[in-house]
């Protein structure tokens, strides 16, 4: 979709604003909401790509306003809701009204090490052969998807190579809906600064993306 | 309300103080609600806190980087299959699970960013402060990485390209910075504090040991 987290190339943002000596964590509750964030994606109820298509989903005035685990938190409410882990009232009073979904698994403190080492690996195998070849020229399609897509609107209907064949992995589009895993190729494609961002580009620069091939065409 | 909002507007820019007690109570009744379900463990959270906290952060990433600075088969295995060389020094997991490594050479200068969200390489670098997931670095990084390298107070010369990666999928990419003049003398342990944790984003270089205090 064309959300309010799609932000390569707009302006009006101001300098980027480094902090010197960042704190982890800016205040407590920030580790509570990545901690809450962590432990409902364990429920096995969303995917990842499910749970970044509720954070763009969240209103621009609000994205662009919010700090980043204010996101997170929305986003995860937004979640729970939908998939029956609680109500909306329940979330505004912070107390339990009804029984809800049932998880899969609950985290438990004692299987965290075993959780965050091994992460949540999304290469999967696929039937095919890749149709690209490293050193092939490519045009990304042009589409506005209402969905959730990862080419990002400045890479789209633009030429570039293909650097590196990277494997084969889910394909977010879908699995950010319910629609299955259906692993693609995913391509390493390199674009000139001036296909991207044409009169007064910087000439020294190239912009790369990780592709999923159904994005791709071949040139 | 008319207090917060009154609060909320004034020109002092202290966004964290005037979020904070919204947030904190917000959080705290979904932590309250969660734990009453039985779909959360708050002994979960300490760990996870704490992993993040203490254990892993930039210096596992550091480690990669003198590594590959100090024997050349190891950035070799780098370069190839950057998440079994880094899983070998213990370096696996969460948002680390598929690796890339990109080398700066004289040529060409490497940056990160995800202009999308915020992919970052947690199991080499930890959680991305913040700066990393705001709109102005996601916005500008890709069309106007010059500017935003001289925000970090890093000028390249302009014959130095520079080559953006927008990480729109799961590969996760840590940048290894080139190995700073006068170094050869240096064990690994040394060298991984010549590593900042921007060194390996892009958004600095590694540290001369001049600059060492």
């Amino acid at each position: 979709m064309n959300g309010p987290h799609d932000l390569g190339g707009q302006m009006g943002f101001g300098p980027v604003a480094p902090e010197k000596d960042e704190p982890s964590f800016h205040a407590e509750w920030e580790k509570r909401a990545l901690g809450i964030t962590l432990s409902c994606g364990a429920f096995g109820a969303w995917t990842i790509d499910e749970s970044r298509h509720a954070r763009e989903n969240i209103p621009p005035a609000a994205y662009l306003a919010v700090s980043y685990y204010e996101l997170w938190i929305r986003g995860v409410e937004t979640l729970l809701k939908r998939h029956g882990f609680a109500t909306g009232e329940e979330l505004l009073s912070g107390r339990k009204l009804q029984d809800g979904t049932a998880p899969k698994r609950v985290l438990k403190a004692e299987m965290v090490p075993a959780a965050l080492a091994k992460g949540g690996p999304c290469d999967r195998p696929v039937e095919t052969a890749p149709l690209f070849a490293a050193g092939e020229r490519v045009k990304t399609k042009n589409f506005n998807p209402a969905t959730h897509t990862r080419l990002p609107r400045y890479a789209r209907a633009r030429t570039g190579v293909v650097e590196a064949v990277q494997g084969s992995f889910v394909f977010p589009d879908d699995n950010a809906h319910g629609k299955g895993e259906n692993p693609q190729w995913l391509y390493t494609v390199v674009f000139d600064g001036a296909e991207i961002w044409g009169e007064g580009a910087d000439p020294s620069l190239t912009v790369s993306i990780d592709a999923w091939e159904s994005y791709l065409e071949r040139v | 309300m008319h207090d917060h909002d009154h609060h909320h507007n004034h020109a002092h820019g202290h966004e964290h103080d005037n979020h904070y007690s919204d947030m904190q109570a917000r959080v705290k009744a979904l932590e309250t609600l969660l734990t009453e379900k039985g779909l959360i463990d708050p002994a979960a959270i300490d760990a996870i806190v704490e992993t993040y906290e203490t254990k892993v952060g930039p210096r596992n990433g550091a480690q990669v980087v003198a590594k590959a600075w100090s024997d050349a088969d190891f950035a070799d295995w780098l370069k190839r299959d950057a998440t079994a060389a880094i899983a070998s020094l213990g370096f696996t997991g969460r948002q680390g699970e598929h690796m890339r490594a990109v080398f700066n050479t004289a040529e060409t200068h490497n940056l990160v960013v995800c202009t999308l969200c915020s992919c970052y390489p947690w199991s080499v670098l930890g959680l991305p402060p913040v700066w990393y997931k705001a709109p102005a670095y996601r916005s500008r990084a890709v069309i106007d990485p010059r500017g935003v390298l001289a925000e970090f107070g890093l000028t390249l010369p302009e014959e130095k390209k520079i080559r953006v990666w927008d990480s729109t999928a799961e590969l996760r990419y840590l940048v290894i910075p080139e190995r700073p003049a006068g170094t050869e003398e240096m064990d690994e342990a040394a060298l991984a504090g010549l590593v900042s944790r921007d060194a390996m984003i892009g958004t600095a270089i590694a540290g001369s040991p001049e600059a060492l205090p």
